[in-house]
Order: C-alpha cells, then structure tokens, then sequence
C-alpha cells in the first residue's frame, strides 16, 4: 500500500524559465521512511510543497494517503503533518502558546489541546522550556517544537523538509532520535535532505534528485553500492608509493587508484575501519609513516559524481533567490 | 459557530498573545498618536484658526488624527503579515485543516480590537488638551464605530500589501509612501483651500478627507474644511464614506483571500 505517489509532476517558474520540477516520480509506502537526498535548488522543498498541497503542480498528479492532493487538498490536510525547513512557529509567543494555538487550530477542545500540548513538549524535552517565548530557544529546540506542532494530531503521514539543516551535530542527533522514535510507532515519513548520512540514519529508501529529476533510487546500501561505499586514502612520498600500494591492494575491494602527484593511494574497501588497522598495522612494519592516512565516507557529492558526472552543485536559483535564506 | 470564525478567532487570539508578550508594540502603536495629538494641538494650533469663533482647532484637529492613525494601523497589519510569510508561519497555517479565509479574517479583526483600545487612548488623550465633541453620546459612539470600520477596511488593504511584499520591511515603506501623502492631501490638519486648484479636487475626493468630515460632522462640528468646491463628496462625506469603504472591502477582501489562498508561497 503506497501512502504517497507523485507522478511526472513539473512546476516551473518565472514563466517556465526556471524549472523546480521536470518531471519528478516518487512513491512511499505506508510505514516506511523516503529520503530525498538532493543539493540546494534540486527540486525537493517544491517536491514537499506540492506534497503538502501548499503548492499547485503545473502538471502531473499527486497522491497522498489515497487522496488527490490537487482535487481534494482540504483532505489531505486533515491526515498530514508538515514539519518545514524554517521552524515556522511564532517566536514571539511561548512553545506552550504555539501548541495550544495549533492544536485549537486543528479543532481539538481547549482541554483536549492543553492535554496534547504537555505531552508533546514531554515527549519532546521542551517541558523546562515550556513557557519560555520561542526566540530565547535554541535552533535544536526550535525544530523540535516545530515537529511538536505538526504532531497534534498524531498525522499518518509526515513531510519533514530538512529537518536538521543547521543544526550543530548534538541538535541533529537529537533529531535524528525522535525521528527514529516517530517512524517506530508507525508514521510513514518523506524527508528531504542534503546529507547522505542522514538519509542512511533515517530513510529505508533513498531517491536522489537534481534539477527537479530523480536520477537514482535504492536502499542506502545499494546506492552506496554505487558510489563504490568507503575509500581508504593514504598519502605518502613518492618513493614510498609502491610499497605502500602493495598493502592496500589486500584490503582493497576494487581496483587501486594511484595519483603521483599528491602521492595519495587509494582504493574502496568492504571491511572498514580494519582495513585502516591492518593497512596501518603493515606501514609501521616497514617504518612507512604516511603524511595522512583516512577512510573517507561517501558524501553526497560523491553521489552526485557518480550519479551525474558533476558535484553536487546548486542547480537552480529559485530556492537561494526567493527562499526564505 | 462556524469553524471560520472560530479559526479566525484562534489567530485573532494570538495576535493579542504576541501583544502581551511584546507589550512595547502596544506602548509604542499608542504612544505615537498621542505625540500627533500634542505636537499638532500645541505647534501648529496657534497658528491655523478655524474661522469660526469659539471653535479651537483641537476640535477639527481631534478628527483628522483619529483617521490618520486608523489608516496608518494597516503598517501593522501589513509587516505582521510579511513577518509570518517570511518566517513560514503562513505555510504552516496553510497545510492545517482550517478555513481558508481564517487567517486573514483573524487578522482583521484583531487589527480592529487593536483599533479600539487606539482609539480609547487618544480619545481620552484628545479629552485632557480640550477635545469636546458636542453632538452628544450616540453620535460620538456612531463616529467611533464608523472609524472602526474605516479600519476594518483598511485592515484588508494591509493584508493584501503584507501578503505581496517579499520582506517586512519592504512592506513598512510601502504603507508609508502609500498612506503619508494621503493624509496629507487632505482636510484632516489644514484647511484645504490653500492648496492649489489640483491638489483640492485631489483632497476632496480623498477618503481620508471624507472620513474625517464625517467624523467632524458625527462629534458636532460643521464640515468646514473642505468646502470650496461644491463637490458631492464634501457635501456628502458620510455617505461618500460609507462609499468608499463598501468599496475598499469588496476590492481588497477577496483579493487578500485569493492571495492567501495561492500565492503565499515564495517558491
């Protein structure tokens, strides 16, 4: 059972000059987390926006727990939640304020808002902050009382668009816990974002887009399949690079890439972080001792180069020019 | 009630949280019209007369400034509006389950409560530097209404700016240039004829300058300051201005709405 499919939907703007969207596909089924992995201006705020029925496709359809998001957005609303990439509550009002407002707004009685809102802020870590105004909140809080607020209603589904994007690494892991918490308790989750990790952490399944196309689909484990997953680098002096490339071509898990230049072997291990050991272990044997020595993690723009041939670049202008940056 | 009014009365609600959270936006949107009040009642009222003997100029002055401070309150309106727009509020606000029209109709009435204790304050303001309106108390009540709803209509116009401008501040400056000169081409702080031929058919066709000679004619006062020209509106102001702001509403409302509705969104 798919609780959202998107099909061939195109947006363009200032009169089709600019194209948010060309075409995009997308499905997630129900109980399950999509990530939309994508550098700035690929497409996936828009994506999100259609989704969430804040934005009329130019074409294509959508559809969202089964309801034309186009026909009927006025249903899709009631079973949706959205968490946006600007924490969008009022900062002027306290994070109990915002709750109660919200959930008055979704037609809970006053009781039964003031209910949801102390479970919320609990569920959420907020309740010492609770009658705090929002500005005196931290970026990690203000996501999470942004989330909070568009949990109300406990939506099925969930449209999170960068959730961390800015957060300093503590406030993404914190994020990141209560995303996991929410997707066990059921939610079907479309996440938008810009970090391969974060799609790994959270999604089951990853579509990567770039100017307003999908260009690949897959597990983690199977893009990262594709991007060739981990490489060990090491770089040493020039004499030393044959030794050394003997070494790494036992742990290695495909073929070994020499680049005289900068002396750097390297190569796509399986084993991870022993392969590191290993190959460490065999340096200090014959007393190599390497300018640098690392396993590099494939970001996004690795990704991207493997994906398209070119780095993750900002592809269109419209999100840096009119967004809310 | 109507899940429309309820909603709208939600967001009305939370402008006046914000209200007393920021109480100096309450202070400083009161104190501002007050400053008006003396800085005219003391600089320039010994030196404009009103012609008519034992009539001060506070008298024709109080009006002016009561309607000068109503269409300004569309600034607030206008960069509260931007603000949310900005920071994503209106898209959150968008994706609930609510009526389409609430936010907005939430936001009109609010700006007219706000109107209300406004105009309180200045009223009494008015009071203490020698303001007596003297058509007795159903006509001043019928005068203050008529300002609230001048300010309903207002409400509207700010709306629709502070839903199409890009940022705040942009929406400050265009109430500013919009509405500044407005009040000033009219008869609410000098007597029109020394205008030139123009600029007075300008004044008296002027809104502003309708709803201030209807205000001075409900608080008791004859229409003395745009009399010149035989002109249906300075004959007529109430009516004119009963015109006017019918018009302003079935203009601006359903436009605001609309752009609530589809072009909230920057992306």
């Amino acid at each position: 059972m798919k609780s959202v499919v998107a099909e061939n939907l195109v947006k363009t703007y200032d009169k089709g000059k600019v194209k948010a969207l060309d075409g995009l596909s997308l499905d997630v089924s129900e109980g399950t987390v999509l990530g939309v992995l994508g550098p700035n201006g690929a497409g996936k705020t828009t994506t999100v926006r259609v989704l969430s029925t804040l934005l009329t496709p130019d074409s294509g359809s959508a559809f969202v727990a089964g309801i034309d998001v186009i026909k009927h957005p006025e249903k899709v609303r009631e079973v949706i939640g959205l968490s946006g990439q600007y924490a969008a509550v009022d900062e002027t009002l306290t994070g109990w304020d915002n709750l109660l407002m919200f959930g008055r707004l979704y037609h809970l009685s006053q009781t039964q808002a003031k209910v949801r809102a102390t479970e919320l802020l609990e569920q959420f870590a907020l309740t010492d902050a609770a009658k705090r105004p929002i500005r005196t909140y931290s970026g990690g809080m203000r996501r999470r009382l942004d989330l909070a607020a568009s949990l109300i209603v406990n939506p099925k589904i969930l449209f999170l668009d960068e959730p961390t994007t800015g957060l300093d690494p503590r406030g993404r892991q914190e994020m990141w816990g209560v995303i996991k918490g929410l997707v066990k308790g059921g939610t079907t989750l479309l996440l938008t974002t810009q970090y391969l990790e974060e799609a790994d952490q959270l999604a089951d399944e990853i579509v990567v887009v770039d100017h307003g196309k999908v260009i690949a689909r897959g597990t983690s484990d199977e893009l990262k399949r594709q991007v060739g997953g981990e490489r060990l680098e090491i770089v040493v002096t020039q004499n030393e690079i044959s030794k050394v490339k003997d070494l790494v071509t036992k742990v290695a898990s495909g073929k070994v890439t020499i680049d005289d230049d900068l002396g750097m072997i390297s190569a796509p291990v399986s084993s991870g972080s022993r392969a590191l050991i290993e190959v460490a272990r065999g340096l200090d044997e014959i007393s190599i001792h390497p300018l640098d020595i690392g396993l590099k993690r494939p970001s996004l723009d690795d990704v991207f180069i493997s994906l398209t041939g070119h780095v993750a670049e900002e592809t269109a202008p419209v999100e840096q020019k009119r967004g809310r940056k | 009630m109507p899940h429309v009014i309820a909603d709208a009365l939600i967001i009305t609600k939370r402008q006046w949280l914000q209200l007393f959270r920021v109480p100096e936006f309450l202070i400083f949107s009161t104190i501002q019209p007050v400053m008006f009040v003396l800085l005219f009642r003391y600089v320039f009222g010994g030196s404009i007369s009103t012609g008519i003997p034992g009539v001060d100029y506070v008298q024709l002055l109080m009006p002016g400034i009561f309607v000068q401070t109503v269409a300004f309150t569309l600034a607030g309106t206008a960069v509260g509006l931007a603000e949310d727009m900005q920071k994503g509020l209106i898209d959150r606000f968008r994706s609930l389950p609510i009526s389409r029209a609430a936010v907005v109709f939430g936001r009109a009435i609010g700006d007219g409560l706000l109107n209300i204790v406004v105009l309180f304050v200045m009223g009494v303001a008015g009071y203490l530097v020698g303001w007596r309106p003297t058509s007795g108390i159903f006509s001043v009540a019928l005068g203050f209404l008529f300002l609230l709803l001048f300010g309903f209509s207002m409400a509207w116009v700010g709306i629709l700016i502070g839903l199409s401008v890009r940022e705040a501040r942009v929406a400050n400056s265009v109430v500013f240039i919009a509405v500044f000169p407005l009040t000033f081409l009219s008869n609410a702080f000098a007597p029109t004829t020394g205008m030139p031929k123009p600029l007075q058919y300008f004044a008296e066709w002027n809104p502003v300058s309708t709803m201030v000679a209807a205000c001075r004619e409900l608080f008791g006062l004859e229409n003395i300051f745009g009399v010149t020209a035989s002109s249906w509106p300075s004959q007529n102001p109430l009516q004119m201005s009963l015109i006017y702001i019918v018009l302003i509403i079935a203009v601006f409302l359903p436009l605001s709405v609309r752009k609530y509705v589809r072009a909230s969104s920057k992306k």
